[in-house]
């Protein structure tokens, strides 16, 4: 800041009629959000880990064993990292609302609370689904790279286990964004985020007497034959609705019911 | 136009704001004044729907804040000049407010230069930047949709003195084209020569409302005479209260004729006579504010 400027403030036009102003649409909120979600350097460092840690899993995969490996097989691989990772892209988009102070701003300029709050949902749900069909193609160019290099049998065939690790991303990205609403900080939100399957799982190890009710309540069991591409019956659906309710509908109702009355306090 | 009618706001048994009313006019730099924690900002957050009110309404231009469409393009809000993210650069951090209220983006260019952020400064990340310069980014989002009113809490705090006589000018000029301004400081010099009315408030109350001169009416005059011993004494004689002057002389709360009436019938010359000075004036917020405190610990 060296010299100081001089220069007036635009002229406000007197002319100007409030008819002109419209609501924020929420299309313009929503690309504002994604593009919040995805401009600061600590996402762009957490995609940097994510294609480190695709590019070493995919060649891993391609070059232990015989090198025989679906592009189903390579779609497990490429999206495994995303699916652990990129839910921190969303708690981060969330979280820093309170914990870089922006809820201010965003606040001022959106008061409708919940109309923030669906953008975020959809921009991490968006975010969630075109980086896993940017893991589809890598798995894709891997599977391409072992038919050709390694004489592995052309196998093309995605199924249920596809289909499956779509939906849980959507579920782990919406979980994201409830526990940054839910929690407010960022510490807090990532901690939770990756303890509590692993405390949940150590107990359901321990407590083996409640086997039977675990996949219902427990989001981990409940999704394993999702992403791994078993069948789900009637019981299997319900049983993911129900720990898919208490570890994703829970915070987020909690979270959005915190956002929406009471005060934006930051810090 | 700012409508501020009975605010009130209650953390358990503390009263932040209590049963606050004021209007601050288009046209007019409006000074929300009073030490700190006196609940200038909490009233603030009320006024911009980030606190809902105990009781009582803000209304800007008309509405309560919530109920504006696109509020950004009609209200340039600055509550904390360190809520912006430490790792977007300046510029995006307009970018994204540009994109959102639906302004231009050469709007982004023009308050830059406005706010006098250079394209190297607004190239770097919020967290190289100083108070100061943090000020001016929150200004320059504030100015940014071309708003009818502006609300800035402690905008002058982190500015030099360069830096205050251009904010200075940039709000007198926005009144000037018609615009309403709301800046609340607990520095009365920081904001007596932009204001043209003044909100004094202590532990949440208003304890003082008016222009400069009014106030300054309130604070008295300030009178010289080659008898001060004689004339205090006439003047105490008349009920009116006398202290002595803090640089000689006496100061006294009454308009200038009482106290020239006053002198005269006493046979006493008077040298010098005028309105107390902002001097007076700071003494007079110290007061109306302590007084307030006095009575809070005495409750």
């Amino acid at each position: 800041m060296t010299a100081v400027d001089q220069t007036r403030t635009t002229r406000r036009t007197g002319a100007r009629t409030t008819a002109e102003i419209r609501p924020v649409p929420f299309s313009r909120l929503t690309l504002v959000e994604w593009r919040k979600q995805l401009d600061t350097r600590a996402v762009r460092w957490l995609f940097v880990i994510i294609a480190l840690l695709t590019a070493g899993v995919v060649t891993v995969t391609a070059l232990v064993g015989d090198g025989d490996v679906s592009f189903e097989t390579f779609v497990s691989t490429t999206s495994t990292p995303l699916a652990m990772l990129l839910p921190i892209v969303a708690i981060l988009a969330t979280t820093a609302e309170w914990s870089q102070r922006t809820a201010l701003t965003t606040f001022t300029l959106e008061p409708r609370r919940g109309r923030v709050v669906g953008a975020k949902l959809l921009t991490a749900v968006g975010s969630g689904l075109a980086f896993f069909v940017v893991a589809v193609g890598i798995a894709a160019v891997a599977h391409v790279g072992v038919v050709m290099l390694r004489d592995a049998s052309p196998d093309w065939g995605l199924g249920a286990m596809t289909a499956g690790m779509a939906l849980m991303i959507v579920l782990w990205m919406v979980q994201g964004v409830a526990f940054g609403l839910a929690l407010q900080s960022t510490p807090a939100a990532i901690v939770v985020y990756l303890a509590v399957p692993s405390i949940v799982g150590a107990i359901t190890m321990l407590l083996t007497s409640w086997s039977d009710v675990w996949p219902w309540l427990d989001l981990s069991t409940s999704s394993v034959p999702l992403i791994t591409g078993g069948s789900l019956g009637g019981t299997e659906w319900a049983q993911l609705a129900t720990s898919a309710a208490i570890w994703v509908g829970l915070p987020l109702a909690l979270g959005t019911w915190r956002v929406q009355r009471g005060e934006v306090k930051t810090a | 136009m700012i409508t501020v009618e009975h605010l009130t706001k209650r953390y358990g048994p503390v009263l932040a704001v209590d049963d606050v009313s004021f209007t601050a006019e288009p046209g007019l730099v409006t000074g929300f004044l009073g030490p700190n924690g006196a609940g200038k900002s909490t009233a603030m957050r009320m006024m911009t729907g980030l606190t809902p009110p105990t009781s009582g309404a803000a209304r800007i231009l008309g509405k309560p804040f919530a109920a504006l469409a696109n509020p950004g393009r009609r209200v340039g809000v600055l509550l904390d000049a360190s809520a912006q993210h430490a790792g977007r650069t300046g510029r995006e951090t307009l970018v994204l407010a540009a994109l959102l209220t639906g302004v231009e983006r050469r709007r982004v260019d023009e308050v830059l230069d406005t706010v006098g952020l250079t394209p190297a400064e607004a190239g770097r990340r919020v967290r190289t930047y100083s108070l100061g310069m943090r000020q001016r980014l929150g200004l320059a989002t504030a100015l940014l949709g071309d708003p009818d009113v502006l609300i800035l809490d402690e905008p002058a705090n982190g500015l030099d003195p360069a830096g205050i006589r251009w904010m200075r000018d940039l709000l007198r000029d926005f009144a000037r084209d018609g615009g309403t301004v709301l800046l609340s400081s607990h520095l009365l010099s920081e904001i007596e020569q932009v204001a043209d009315r003044l909100v004094v408030i202590g532990r949440g109350r208003v304890v003082a409302e008016g222009t400069k001169d009014e106030l300054l009416r309130a604070a008295g005059v300030v009178v010289r005479s080659l008898d001060d011993q004689a004339l205090a004494a006439e003047l105490r004689r008349a009920g009116v209260d006398v202290e002595a002057g803090v640089h000689g002389g006496l100061s006294v709360a009454a308009d200038a004729e009482t106290v020239a009436r006053t002198a005269a019938g006493a046979g006493v010359l008077v040298t010098e006579l005028r309105p107390a000075d902002s001097r007076g004036l700071e003494e007079l917020f110290l007061e109306l504010t302590a007084a307030d405190a006095r009575e809070e610990v005495s409750a």
